[in-house]
């Protein structure tokens, strides 16, 4: 697979959180899902599409410890360039 | 005898249109909501009235509800703070099959794609709970919960659930109705094999040449409240839940009991619920699906429990409209029957032009006509049934104007 870059990453986690509900202006690395109203559903999916694009596989576990935009970001980042 | 309970807000999202008022007043003019054999609410884009997450979270038959409930409160004058202990208001919403197009979806996703590609919304979405846990959730409405299923008798029995629980003091006020969106290819492909559905997609209720229901979607929802609790709060009360009857035919899977006897007894019980007798009886919203079994054995169970009264009495289905909302049925119907009480204007039985033999009532052919009250506010009798042989009989009654 092609390197990704954070960049990349970031705008498809946007692009996919927006389509959740949220208005997109929100949606920064800083936000918190729990500002965004993202719950345990919403990530379930999220890890879904994550894998079908960059074929990194999330379980619950990893999903727990993320609180804000940025740190999804960070955990696809590193774990597609494993 | 049993107290009765104010209905202070009513709503409906239809094949007519959105709106109480609308499904009412359209079909009042002689219009049908059915459009190449079934009921679609062709003007209900959900994005219209629910956020972003609302429409992506729930399955149609829901959003359907959420849009009918609010609607309803609003009317209620429910739009601000609630006007009861949250803990003390109930939510009831019927269904008879729940979030199907949800549960298809996600299926398919499985066939396709894998198990892990079903949607962790995809159970929330399609349990049979989930209309009454999204009105629940969206006014923070703390009573009793949850969904009644019984087939096409689901929302009458919802309303019967709600009378009840308000009555025995469980509550002060109950958010209840029925919620269905069944049309989808699997659902008319079942009907058809058991040759329910019209095959030339006719809803014709009571006539001659009747040959099945037409499949319908909508919601319909009513608030009710404890009379005294309404009116000391000031609330608008535009008709009462009166009656409540409710039996089993004990009979067939899917026919209903032929003589009308078991669904005879539930208007029986309704009526006597109410105080009232048969004569008092002033319009009848009849199950009517424009099925052979259906109507004639209504027609038996309407003449064994209004004696003479049958033959004076107006009958009319909404279902000649709208076709056959399923679960959601009872509850549209319960919604139309106020608006009949509150206006004055009985619509008719669209379609029917050729009488049955066997089948000798007025069903109200060709147009509307005035309510005839007596002066002294009067009764209506709102009948559901079910496949599982489930029957229910709602008596309202108007109030003074």
């Amino acid at each position: 697979m092609a390197t990704v870059t954070t960049e990349q990453v970031q705008a498809r986690v946007i692009e996919a959180l927006a389509s959740f509900g949220p208005d997109e202006s929100q949606i920064t690395p800083e936000a918190t899902f729990e500002q965004l109203d993202i719950d345990s559903l919403d990530l379930v999916e999220l890890a879904q599409i994550v894998e079908d694009e960059y074929g990194v596989v999330l379980k619950g576990e990893d999903m727990k410890e993320l609180e804000t935009v940025g740190d999804a970001v960070q955990l696809i980042v590193s774990r597609a360039s494993a | 005898m049993s107290d009765p309970v104010a209905i202070t807000g009513i709503g409906a999202v239809t094949p007519l249109g959105i709106g109480a008022r609308t499904l009412h007043e359209r079909w009042a003019a002689g219009e049908s909501g059915i459009v190449d054999g079934a009921g679609t609410c062709r003007e209900f884009r959900p994005e219209e009235f629910l956020s972003v997450k609302e429409v992506r979270r729930l399955d149609r038959f829901s959003q359907l509800a959420l849009v009918a409930a609010d609607e309803a409160m609003a009317q209620a004058g429910w739009e601000g703070e609630l006007p009861y202990d949250p803990y003390r208001i109930g939510c009831v919403i019927a269904t008879g099959i729940g979030g199907l197009a949800t549960i298809e979806a996600n299926y398919d996703a499985m066939r396709e794609r894998g198990p892990e590609r079903i949607s962790p919304l995809g159970i929330p979405g399609f349990m049979p709970n989930a209309a009454a846990a999204a009105v629940s959730m969206k006014r923070g409405l703390r009573g009793q919960t949850f969904a009644v299923a019984s087939a096409c008798a689901s929302g009458a029995h919802a309303l019967g659930c709600a009378l009840r629980m308000i009555q025995c003091g469980d509550a002060d006020a109950v958010v209840v109705g029925g919620s269905e969106a069944t049309l989808t290819e699997f659902s008319f492909a079942s009907f058809n094999v058991m040759q329910a559905l019209s095959p030339t997609g006719e809803s014709r209720p009571f006539d001659a040449r009747r040959n099945g229901f037409v499949m319908g979607e909508g919601a319909g929802v009513l608030v009710l409240e404890r009379r005294e609790a309404a009116l000391a709060r000031g609330g608008r009360i535009l008709a009462e839940l009166a009656g409540y009857g409710s039996t089993a035919d004990a009979h067939h899977l899917t026919a209903p009991e032929p003589t009308g006897r078991p669904a005879s007894r539930a208007i029986e019980l309704a009526i006597a619920d109410a105080g009232a007798s048969p004569s008092e009886i002033a319009y009848v919203n009849a199950h009517g699906t424009s099925t052979q079994p259906n109507d004639a054995a209504e027609t038996r169970a309407l003449k064994l429990a209004l004696g003479e009264h049958a033959y004076h009495v107006p009958i009319s289905s909404t279902k000649s409209a709208i076709g056959h909302l399923l679960g959601a049925a009872g509850a549209v119907e319960a919604v139309a029957t106020v608006e009949v009480l509150r206006t004055g204007v009985i619509p008719p039985t669209l379609g029917y032009e050729v009488a049955d033999p066997e089948l000798d009532l007025d069903y109200v052919p060709g147009e509307a006509r005035p309510l005839r009250t007596n002066g002294r506010p009067p009764l209506a009798l709102s009948n559901s049934f079910a496949f599982g042989g489930h029957n229910v009989a709602l008596v309202l009654r108007g109030v003074p104007t």
